[in-house]
């Protein structure tokens, strides 16, 4: 919503117009005020066509041309000074033994080649010297070129213990720095000096982009930044589908950072979220290493043995994060309620250890080697995701598989895929529960402003059809009662957790399923109480800042504490936005604490004065002496405390920070430019190559993320790096008619129609090459497996000219499968299990394939439409 | 024309192409797919850019047409149109003025509306509409088409005559994203239509034009330079901003009148023809009709 107050909003790594077209009003009222929109996309979209200006980029290649926009800023001195100088980690001086990949063709300081990883050690901020006196109680190793990690002592319980002692022990000093950011070692001058080969022909070399196209979207960026004027980057999994999409979405921080484009209105990075809930779905922790809140999951691989050692190694003594304590206490006072004390320090023991990486990817890879007996899939279709022929084979050990969904998916189908010679000697048992419709069920979700929204339910669920609530309750209920005699320690936690969502009798009156449970009892403990054995007596808590680390509260998740903050009062369900100004505050809710523009004291000076009147949001009221909002927003600040307040060296949390420091997540509260902890392939983004590239990396000898997360395992062939069999760039995506996989899109009649076959994208020039016509079918081939797909030949894509080499780019949307109406062959079965190796996303985005011209579809395909629908 | 007048201002400049007009029409008028076999089998695609429905017809009341404008070089021109069509109401409506039986009429509002069970599936007004809109289907029945379908009749988009009775506004306007689609008294739609011409020409994208009424003839402030309005067909209650010429979009470059201008004579023989063999000729045409429709009326 607030992109409709953007100067400028550059669309790069999302096609807005298509996968959100409701969000896109926004932009669209943004451009009818006057603002100039920008698409950077390898093909010309929907989205381009209502942008000012298209600008081409081959596949895979953003970090080149952000930096190169971050190169223009630094070089032009079009850099927001100010802001920079105050608001983030400009000035700080970094180790003096860090080695950037420019000194190192590619390699940062501290690559172990073994091992595959770096040792951040030098990447590490410099620090003052502790006082003399009295005897800092801090381990030596944070104050000079570590990061603050405390060593905490095996075995011990919590209790008695008083926290503020604890964390105050892991207070590290002062970062050194240098205002002027003339000191070499300055995140500045290692910035400039990182990004300077990143010049305006460089880009065109790397991305294919025309240096004019180039050079108009820095001029829009810059001329459109400044303490009068705001602009935002808008990206989707565009940027996050790459072996390096989290350095991807940390380029556009930095350049966003030295425009001064964060925590103010009409700036930002926009990340839209994939589906309607995905962002209540990662805040309640549906990834396998994180718990709700975003607390980590506790890891056999680290200091978590004891709840002690974890809240000690996750709790940041310098942030707001130095309230873990207390989040992490409340979370399991949530889930095991009486049972959790202090004596058995609240049931942390009973929490199941993650031993390794157990995201999406390597759990296919472990099926595959038959580690994984059974899977229960709720809303989700693995057999035509990423390399879904591999996947739909390691299915095939799988002795149980639930599948949760409206229809027949391809998942649900995977013993009978066209593929399947044999499916008698599929032995896996598949059992398909159907799902109950979002208009059946009460609940929440949380879309990509972090707004929380309640619906109601309006009918039962036809039928056997049960919404997921229901069938995870009555699992667990039924769970408990199988164990109940159990004296494993291992099924503790399963005795033990609470699950008191009964529904009241009133709730379920009017409806014939009569053991759903209570959707808002669910929300009111993530929202958290007052500790109380009864609903009845327990009071609800409005603020995060109430929770206790002493047993006496309850909350499922830290940031959501306020949605519902009294019985009566159910903030998700609000919607008087009609004369509520432009935040719109009253509509809906948005987490944490109904903050809708994050880290807003930036958008004020240091001084706490607006930057200029038109871009006036959060201020200090110096006579009032507090923080007031223009727009209603809540303030992301502590809200007395005053502009000049002096950071404390003794300080714990945020009082470490000064009245000048917005970012009070961070230890530093700076926005980071350079990042010395929380990346494992670097603390500046460099360009890499895709896993799978036609040309070598231009810039390094390094051609590739040397973190990348491969799975070098049968059925999962690369492609030759640089080579000739496969020369083409492609890139996989979505469609406005269809959503993700088709199970909501492809069996409805009406969208069906609207796209009813795979398609791939090509230029007419790339067509003529390989004597395809529009309409003909296509085969188009990696070293996994191949799919054959309608030519749709358009002069929306283009071949680039990298240095005089031509590479051709396609695109194929992966909506189809082979049940429903539509049905269509599997484009990922093209495409290989590889990952970035901060978060394990795979990359979908960019990888390599041959194509040809077929004489009609795959017998796969032919197959699939002998299956009545 | 009174303030009652309803209408839809079609902004194909901020068109996004998304369909949801074409879904929410279909969802609000329960209208059936077109072809579900052809999509099941694979002979659905038209290949042609992102178009897969291909026109109007008695089961697609709207279709979003696409528009790729590029040249070999993607600098000299770069551009893709999108335009949501449906039927427009026109002020002169030849379909109206050619049906014999009253079975298209004019609501209140202004609209085209059609009595199914009066429609003796003549198809007159199939000839007579000049933008290609009013189809007739001999496919569905109101068992496998939904409650418009009546096999043998006429079908088009009636703007939500149900919908705009109760004062809601039309299905697809109201799914519009970005208020492409605009429902509303006809000279509050001109107005809006006037003020997005200024600020596009103010922007320099003064290719801009209205195509269904002139609005500096209808008295409304618009820049004098630039691409001209179009009125045709004595205006069109559903109108359109257009960026190119209308041929580009499918639509008459010039205003084509009233279509029975040219078909009058054969439309006064068939009369002719009516009153000779009486009553009994229609009558009997429409049984055959009623037949076709006999399981719907069983439902």
């Amino acid at each position: 919503m607030d992109l409709q107050h953007s100067d400028f909003i550059v669309f790069m790594g999302s096609n807005m117009a298509e996968c959100h077209p409701v969000g896109f009003k926004w932009p669209m009222k943004a451009k009818a005020k006057g603002a100039t929109l920008v698409h950077v996309d390898p093909r010309f979209t929907r989205t381009s066509a209502m942008c000012d200006l298209y600008v081409p980029i081959r596949s895979g290649t953003d970090i080149a041309f952000l930096g190169g926009l971050a190169n223009y800023i630094l070089s032009n001195d079009k850099y927001f000074k100010d802001y920079v100088v105050n608001f983030t980690n400009a000035p700080t001086l970094i180790n003096a033994g860090f080695k950037d990949t420019e000194d190192n063709d590619g390699f940062f300081s501290g690559w172990d080649a073994a091992k595959k990883t770096y040792d951040r050690a030098t990447w590490q901020y410099q620090r003052n010297a502790p006082p003399p006196a009295p005897a800092p109680t801090g381990t030596a190793e944070q104050h000079e070129g570590q990061e603050p990690a405390p060593k905490p002592v095996a075995g011990q319980s919590v209790k008695g213990v008083n926290w503020g002692t604890e964390i105050a022990k892991l207070l590290p000093t002062f970062p050194k720095e240098d205002r002027t950011l003339q000191d070499p070692q300055t995140v500045f001058q290692i910035l400039k000096r990182h990004y300077a080969r990143y010049t305006p022909e460089m880009v065109e070399k790397i991305c294919g982009t025309p240096k004019d196209l180039f050079l108009k979207v820095a001029d829009i960026i810059t001329s459109n930044s400044g303490p009068d004027k705001t602009g935002a980057f808008v990206y989707a999994v565009g940027w996050t589908q790459h072996t390096y999409g989290v350095q991807l979405i940390r380029t556009a921080g930095i350049v966003q950072l030295l425009l001064g484009n964060i925590g103010r209105p009409g700036g930002g990075i926009m990340a839209l979220r994939g589906h309607a809930s995905i962002q209540g779905s990662t805040d309640i922790a549906s990834l396998y290493n994180l718990h709700p809140g975003y607390l980590n999951t506790p890891s056999a691989n680290t200091t978590h043995d004891t709840l002690k050692n974890y809240i000690l190694t996750e709790t940041q003594p310098t942030s707001f994060w130095s309230n873990t304590p207390a989040y992490v206490i409340s979370q399991l006072k949530a889930w095991f309620g009486a049972n959790a004390t202090v004596d058995n320090d609240y049931g942390y023991d009973w929490l199941p250890k993650i031993t390794a990486d157990h995201s999406h990817l390597p759990v296919f890879v472990e099926m595959m080697d038959g580690k994984i007996k059974g899977m229960i899939l709720t809303g989700q279709n693995p057999a035509t995701s990423i390399n879904a022929g591999f996947t739909r084979k390691a299915m095939r050990n799988l002795d149980w598989l639930i599948v949760r969904d409206f229809y027949e998916t391809e998942s649900a189908a995977f013993w009978k895929a066209p593929d399947v010679d044999d499916s008698s000697a599929i032995k896996t048992e598949v059992i398909l529960m159907p799902a109950a419709h979002v208009a059946e069920k009460d609940g929440t979700m949380t879309q990509t402003q972090r707004t929380l929204q309640w619906h109601d339910k309006a009918a039962d669920p036809p039928g056997d059809s049960r919404g997921d609530l229901w069938f995870w309750w009555h699992l667990g209920l039924r769970l408990k009662e199988r164990y109940a005699s159990s004296t494993a320690t291992r099924d503790l936690g399963i005795k033990n957790m609470t699950l008191d969502y009964d529904p009241e009798p009133a709730d379920v009156a009017n409806w014939r399923i009569k053991d759903e449970p209570a959707a808002k009892k669910v929300l009111w403990e993530i929202n958290g109480f007052n500790y109380a054995k009864d609903w009845k007596d327990r009071t609800l808590l409005s603020t995060f800042t109430l929770l206790k680390d002493d047993g006496t509260t309850a909350a499922g998740a830290w940031i959501y504490t306020g949605v519902t903050p009294d019985k009566n009062t159910n903030r998700a369900a609000m919607t008087s936005g009609k004369n509520d100004g432009w935040v719109s505050p009253n509509w809906g809710w948005a987490w944490p604490a109904n903050r809708h523009q994050l880290y807003n004291r930036a958008s004020a000076d240091p001084a706490g004065n607006p930057w200029s009147d038109r871009k006036k949001y959060t201020y200090w009221d110096a006579t009032a002496k507090t923080w007031k909002n223009v727009a209603g927003d809540s303030i992301d600040f502590t809200a007395t405390k005053a502009p000049d307040t002096k950071p404390n060296p003794t300080g714990i949390g945020v009082a470490f920070q000064s009245g000048s420091d917005p970012f009070i997540l961070k230890t530093d509260g700076k926005g980071w430019l350079f990042a010395p902890v929380g990346l494992s392939d670097g603390p500046l983004p460099t360009h890499y190559e895709p896993w799978e590239s036609p040309v070598n990396n231009a810039l390094y000898k390094q051609d590739r993320n040397p973190v990348t997360k491969v799975w070098d395992v049968a059925g999962n062939k690369y492609n030759t790096f640089a080579g000739t069999d496969f020369p083409i760039v492609i890139s996989t995506y979505r469609l406005t008619e269809h959503h993700l996989s088709g199970v909501m899109t492809r069996w409805l009649p009406w969208l069906a129609e609207l796209m009813p076959e795979l398609f791939i994208e090509m230029s007419p020039e790339l067509a003529t090459e390989k004597g395809i016509k529009n309409g003909d079918w296509v085969k188009v081939s990696t070293s996994r497996s191949a799919a054959t797909a309608r030519a749709l030949v358009t002069r929306r894509l283009r071949p680039f000219n990298l240095g005089g080499k031509t590479v051709h780019q396609v695109g194929m949307p992966f909506h189809w499968g082979y049940m429903g109406i539509a049905v269509g062959d599997v484009t990922n079965n093209t495409s290989a299990l590889v990952a970035d190796p901060n978060v394990s996303i795979h990359e979908g985005k960019a990888f390599t394939c041959n194509i040809e011209k077929a004489t009609g579809p795959s017998d796969f395909l032919q197959r699939a439409r002998k299956v009545p629908v | 024309m009174t303030a009652t007048q309803k209408g839809m201002f079609v902004d194909t400049s901020i068109c996004t192409g998304c369909k949801a007009c074409q879904v929410a029409c279909k969802e609000w008028n329960q209208l059936p797919m077109e072809d579900q076999e052809a999509v099941h089998l694979g002979n659905a695609f038209l290949a042609d850019s992102y178009d897969n429905t291909g026109h109007l017809s008695a089961t697609n009341w709207r279709h979003v047409k696409f528009m790729e404008q590029f040249s070999d070089d993607r600098r000299t021109q770069s551009r893709w149109l999108m335009m949501s069509d449906s039927c427009k109401h026109c002020v002169d409506a030849g379909c109206l003025e050619v049906c014999p039986t009253g079975a298209l009429f004019r609501t209140d509002f202004g609209a085209v509306d059609i009595h199914n069970d009066v429609c003796i599936g003549c198809r007159y007004c199939v000839g007579a509409c000049p933008f290609g809109v009013i189809s007739f289907n001999d496919k569905f029945d109101g068992t496998t088409g939904g409650p418009h379908m009546v096999k043998g009749t006429v079908n088009k988009c009636v703007l939500c005559s149900d919908r705009v009775a109760n004062g809601l506004g039309t299905a697809c306007a109201k799914a519009c994203p970005t208020s492409s689609i605009t429902f509303g008294n006809l000279d509050d739609l001109k107005r809006l239509a006037a003020s997005r011409i200024q600020a596009l020409h103010a922007r320099g994208q003064t290719d801009a034009y209205v195509y269904g009424w002139d609005l500096k003839a209808e008295g409304y402030d618009r820049p004098s330079d630039g691409a001209q309005d179009l009125k045709v067909v004595g205006g069109l209650n559903v109108f359109y901003l257009l960026l190119d010429k209308p041929g580009i979009y499918g639509l008459p470059a010039h205003d084509p009148g009233l279509p029975q201008k040219n078909i009058l004579p054969n439309a006064g023989g068939a009369l002719l023809m009516a009153g000779v063999l009486g009553i009994a000729g229609v009558a009997s045409f429409r049984k055959r009709r009623m037949d076709a429709a006999a399981p719907a009326a069983v439902e």
